[in-house]
């Protein structure tokens, strides 16, 4: 009864030849900026060992990150880590069980976009 | 006549091996992630660009050291769970199991050093 034809079930859709969607794109956004921000923690731990250790090494770091590819990293990480926070709140909306139609999921994901965006010129603004 | 019920069937096959506990873990560090970061990025910004006295003597002042470290472990614990997830998705078996722990050990590391560093600043 519980048997389940396991040879003749429709598979997963492959990402390849899968047309992509505001919800999918938006979905994987999510996890880069996660693991982006995993690779960018390295380097304000990084500063901040280097900010305690001595001036010398503190020089060494702290020039790296105000260089222009170092503001380009922090620039970027800014906006990555806005990005996933507000895609991290739109999972607790949906888990909470709110906002879960698709034309609301996509207004969602073009408002991560628009708002982290927003968020890191003010942040540029006021730092 | 197969006894097995479709639950016992599915259970522990997800990519976490196990329940709701891991979702749960999600959603409570969510919200702690979306609490922090816009004071996170704030406090860390207006820090980063000083000369080395004005990063000690920014770091010196117990709210910005206590937020800082409070804001580094949530952080870096919440994207611990994330390469978790995507770990869990993409890899298997063996590999799975020790990349897990390798990028458990690396979060760990980064949060007590970090954490250190603040602790050496403030005092």
């Amino acid at each position: 009864m519980a048997d389940v034809n396991r040879g003749n079930r429709p598979l997963s859709p492959h990402l390849t030849i899968y047309r992509p969607q505001l919800t999918s794109i938006s979905s994987i956004m999510v996890r880069i900026t996660g693991i982006a921000t995993f690779f960018v923690s390295v380097i304000i731990v990084w500063w901040l060992l280097a900010a305690a250790t001595s001036a010398s090494s503190f020089g060494a770091v702290d020039g790296f990150l105000r260089s222009w590819f170092g503001d380009l990293i922090l620039l970027g990480a800014t906006w990555a880590i806005f990005y996933h926070a507000l895609g991290r709140l739109r999972h607790v909306i949906w888990d909470f069980g709110y906002c879960l139609e698709v034309e609301t999921s996509e207004t969602m994901a073009k408002g991560m976009f628009i708002l982290a965006t927003v968020l890191t010129v003010i942040t540029m603004i006021l730092v | 006549m197969n006894y097995l019920t479709d639950r016992k069937r599915a259970q522990g096959l997800g990519s976490a091996k196990q329940g709701s506990h891991h979702h749960w873990v999600m959603i409570v560090s969510s919200i702690a992630l979306v609490l922090v970061v816009p004071f996170f990025v704030l406090t860390l910004g207006s820090a980063i660009g000083g000369t080395h006295e004005e990063v000690l003597a920014f770091f010196s002042r117990p709210v910005a050291a206590i937020f800082t470290g409070l804001a580094l472990a949530v952080i870096i614990n919440h994207v611990k769970h994330e390469a978790h997830e995507a770990i869990e998705d993409y890899m298997h078996g063996v590999a799975q199991k020790l990349t897990l722990v390798a990028t458990s050990v690396v979060a760990n590391t980064l949060i007590a050093a970090g954490l250190f560093a603040l602790v050496k600043l403030a005092l």
